[in-house]
């Protein structure tokens, strides 16, 4: 899309030299139009489509976090039927009605939900998460990126986490650090309870989500590693370059465009990473490891259910992804990344 | 949110005092044949069950149920659907709120009526007549089909906690089973100490913490009041005493998480003596290979605080979808009347144990333990039948862990539960 609108804009500018400026752009509108018709026929499916799955759907959720909706006063009646015949309906005095930014201030003022410790829970979660990701995807990368034997079926080995839906590992790995039954404490000896601290239970998880999250990492970085030409490293070793040389030289910044986008990527799924903490810890001990996600799913899943505050919480993660995602790329292009 | 609950509340009592006047003021449909006796044979209808009930121990026995109903109305066709209890509520709600993929018929926790109910998902039963033997109901399962004096639901089971305990390996420590908790500290250093098993698992879970509460005279709320008493004294009391008790000797530390399978496993491995649990897993524990079946099962009433042995009435109740079409009233209104007969309940109560919440259905039954299970129900204490009702056990559950498992301390973990009751669960409500 974005693409088409910045090929679309150079035609304007060689009018510039005319005399009648309204009637100049007008052209170059009809021109463009005329010109790059078929580019916007094309991208018209793709826009209706997101108009319909993201447009909206945000529209509608900004619109519910500045409304008091819940389950409960959405009709702008009540009807209460009888099984025998009859019905009595009585229109809801409280129907659901435009509150403002109220939400955001019980939110953010602790005085619903417990906002501000989740945050801190989701930030620990995402950076560990995204760091062993990174470092064990690139160390495991660059071994199966060498000549050694089997290479093919340790690929596919270092995949298999990625190829298992999330929940089934996430059971799996919930009996793993069961305490009576468990693996872990089987192998260990121990009768260690993995979820009665937040620290352990956070560990925990943490561990499962790195076990899911790295064979993304390794196949990207692996492509990354097969596209950085032989004949630099050649050079290098030409040149004297140790291996340590040659890696932070020549493998680092090979890797870099790949890298950034998927760390970038890797944040933003693991910031919203629903079925392990869902499953693994269920958010315990007593709400320790909730995240973000996890607490919007419990306001709006859990009792009578308060869509309004889910609203608000899923407005408040788009943002701090928004606002870290933009930050991060200004970080990139400050260095000199064209992305 | 919350606030709306109250005017909710206020609307009804309003439709009530306009039905009181002679007048509903759309009669959609004029009647459906209630009292007059039909032919059974005519009644015709395609009916959707959801049964909550535990799919391998219990829902065979319903099954079996539908078939005898069948022999009475055989032109009544019940789709049986077994949906997991854990998933019911949501399960429900999103149906009854889409409008479509509802249940017609749906066996409701009891902590569920009054919600649906001010919600509008349920038919009210006052106009039929599964409402015209309500004084044969024990008191306190009736009431949870109440939601402002109208009637909502029919108790299809009733249940209460008890203190079980494995008959042997109390023999053979030479115990009694505990009258109080502190003889289920000294019963259970026994147990320990002879028999090298626990004594006795506590399930750190909030609903398992009421025994504690009500021994002491506290409850989470009081309805009645409109007050939150959750960190009132005798609920702090109360809280303080199953603290104490995990950390003595002989008393297993509960796990943070899946605690309740872990001690149903435990218990029926005969890894540990003692238990608080309903009537619910009788029938799982007659099947436990290795525990000795119902013979080697003690049941008393669960142990009491200073006050009281006090437990909660939990249990289930038959309500109908509102919208169901009208046209099937009649075969749901005789297919609910068939399954809360005072005969079938003690069918049920004979064949996998649960407890009939009819007074009359206990003369008909055969099976001992029941019978030991009756006098438990006599100290149940009924809990607030409000809407918010099924929101007031996730905060204590967080708090039930902090206490038993983590070791916060009482008074500051039910200060947080009053904090969330009075912002999110009960705003008009003092305290907290």
């Amino acid at each position: 899309m974005t693409t088409v609108t910045e090929a679309v804009t150079p035609p304007a500018r060689p009018s510039k030299g005319r005399g009648r400026r309204a009637s100049s752009s007008r052209t170059s509108l009809r021109t463009a139009v005329g010109r790059h018709w078929y580019a916007w026929a094309m991208v018209t499916p793709v826009v209706v489509v997101l108009a319909i799955l993201v447009l909206y759907p945000m529209v509608q959720a900004i619109w519910l976090s500045l409304t008091n909706t819940t389950e409960a006063n959405q009709a702008e009646q009540i009807c209460q039927l009888s099984l025998g015949g009859g019905q009595v309906c009585t229109p809801n005095p409280n129907h659901a009605h435009f509150v403002g930014l109220d939400n955001y201030v019980k939110l953010l003022t602790g005085q619903i939900g417990r906002f501000w410790s989740q945050f801190g829970i989701t930030l620990i979660w995402t950076f560990a998460c995204v760091i062993f990701h990174y470092t064990i995807g690139l160390g495991l990368a660059m071994l199966l990126n060498r000549p050694l034997r089997g290479r093919s079926v340790y690929r596919i080995v270092l995949i298999l986490p990625w190829a298992v839906p999330a929940f089934v590992s996430a059971f799996a790995w919930k009996f793993i650090f069961d305490r009576d039954a468990g693996l872990i404490n089987k192998l260990l000896g121990s009768t260690n309870d993995w979820f009665d601290s937040t620290p352990k239970a956070l560990t925990a998880v943490i561990i499962v989500n790195v076990w899911l999250g790295v064979p993304f990492m390794m196949v990207a970085i692996l492509g990354g590693l097969q596209s950085i030409p032989a004949e630099l490293y050649e050079a290098a070793s030409i040149d004297g370059a140790t291996a340590w040389q040659r890696f932070t030289n020549v493998t680092l910044p090979g890797l870099r465009s790949v890298s950034a986008t998927i760390i970038l990527l890797g944040t933003i799924w693991t910031f919203n990473m629903f079925p392990i903490i869902y499953i693994v810890s269920r958010g315990g001990p007593a709400g320790g490891t909730e995240i973000l996600v996890t607490g919007a799913f419990k306001e709006a899943f859990e009792g009578i259910r308060n869509y309004s505050i889910a609203a608000t919480y899923g407005v408040l993660i788009l943002s701090v992804l928004i606002a870290y995602s933009v930050g991060y790329r200004y970080f990139l292009r400050k260095q000199g990344e064209v992305w | 949110m919350r606030r709306a609950l109250g005017s909710v509340a206020a609307a009804s009592a309003l439709a009530l005092a306009l039905a009181a006047c002679g007048g509903s003021d759309t009669p959609t449909a004029q009647s459906t044949p209630t009292t007059q006796a039909v032919d059974p044979a005519t009644v015709k209808a395609d009916l959707t069950w959801w049964d909550t009930s535990d799919a391998t121990n219990e829902a065979p026995e319903f099954k079996k149920l539908i078939a005898q109903f069948n022999k009475t109305y055989p032109n009544v066709h019940v789709n049986y659907q077994s949906v997991p209890f854990g998933e019911a509520q949501n399960k429900f709600k999103n149906a009854a709120k889409a409008k479509s993929g509802a249940p017609d018929i749906l066996r409701a926790d009891v902590g569920w009526v009054s919600e649906f109910a001010s919600l509008g998902y349920l038919y009210n039963l006052d106009d039929t007549e599964l409402v015209k033997d309500q004084q044969d109901f024990l008191p306190v399962p009736l009431a949870s089909t109440k939601f402002n004096g109208k009637t909502y639901g029919v108790p299809q089971v009733t249940d209460s906690l008890a203190l079980m305990y494995n008959k042997k390996l109390l023999q053979q420590a030479g115990v009694q089973p505990p009258k109080t908790w502190d003889e289920m500290v000294t019963a259970s250093a026994t147990i320990k100490q002879k028999t090298g098993k626990d004594g006795t698992f506590l399930n750190p879970a909030g609903y398992y913490l009421l025994p504690f509460i009500y021994g002491e005279g506290g409850d989470l709320v009081d309805a009645q009041q409109k007050k939150i008493v959750v960190n009132a004294p005798e609920a702090v009391a109360g809280s303080k005493k199953a603290a104490e008790l995990v950390k003595k000797p002989g008393f297993t530390k509960p796990p943070a998480t899946d605690a309740y399978n872990a001690m149903m496993t435990a218990f029926k491995s005969g890894k540990v003596a003692m238990i608080v649990n309903g009537p619910w897993e009788l029938n799982n524990i007659k099947s436990a290979d290795g525990f000795g079946g119902l013979d080697n099962l003690g049941l008393t009433t669960v142990p009491a605080g200073t006050k009281k042995s006090g437990s909660p009435v939990g249990g289930h109740d038959y309500v109908v979808w509102s919208g169901m079409p009208r046209e099937k009233a009649a075969a749901a209104i005789a297919f609910i009347k068939f399954m809360t007969s005072a005969d079938t309940e003690a069918q049920v109560a004979n064949d996998i144990g649960l407890l009939p919440p009819r007074a009359s259905a206990y003369a008909k039954v055969t099976n001992p333990v029941i019978a030991e299970f009756k006098p438990m129900m006599d100290s149940g204490v009924g809990r607030a039948w409000i809407p918010e009702a099924g929101q007031l056990f996730a905060p204590m559950d967080e708090a039930a862990t902090k206490i038993m498992v983590q070791g916060v301390d009482a008074q500051t973990a039910l200060d947080g539960v009053a904090k969330t009751y009075k912002s999110e669960v009960v705003p008009d409500y003092a305290g907290g």
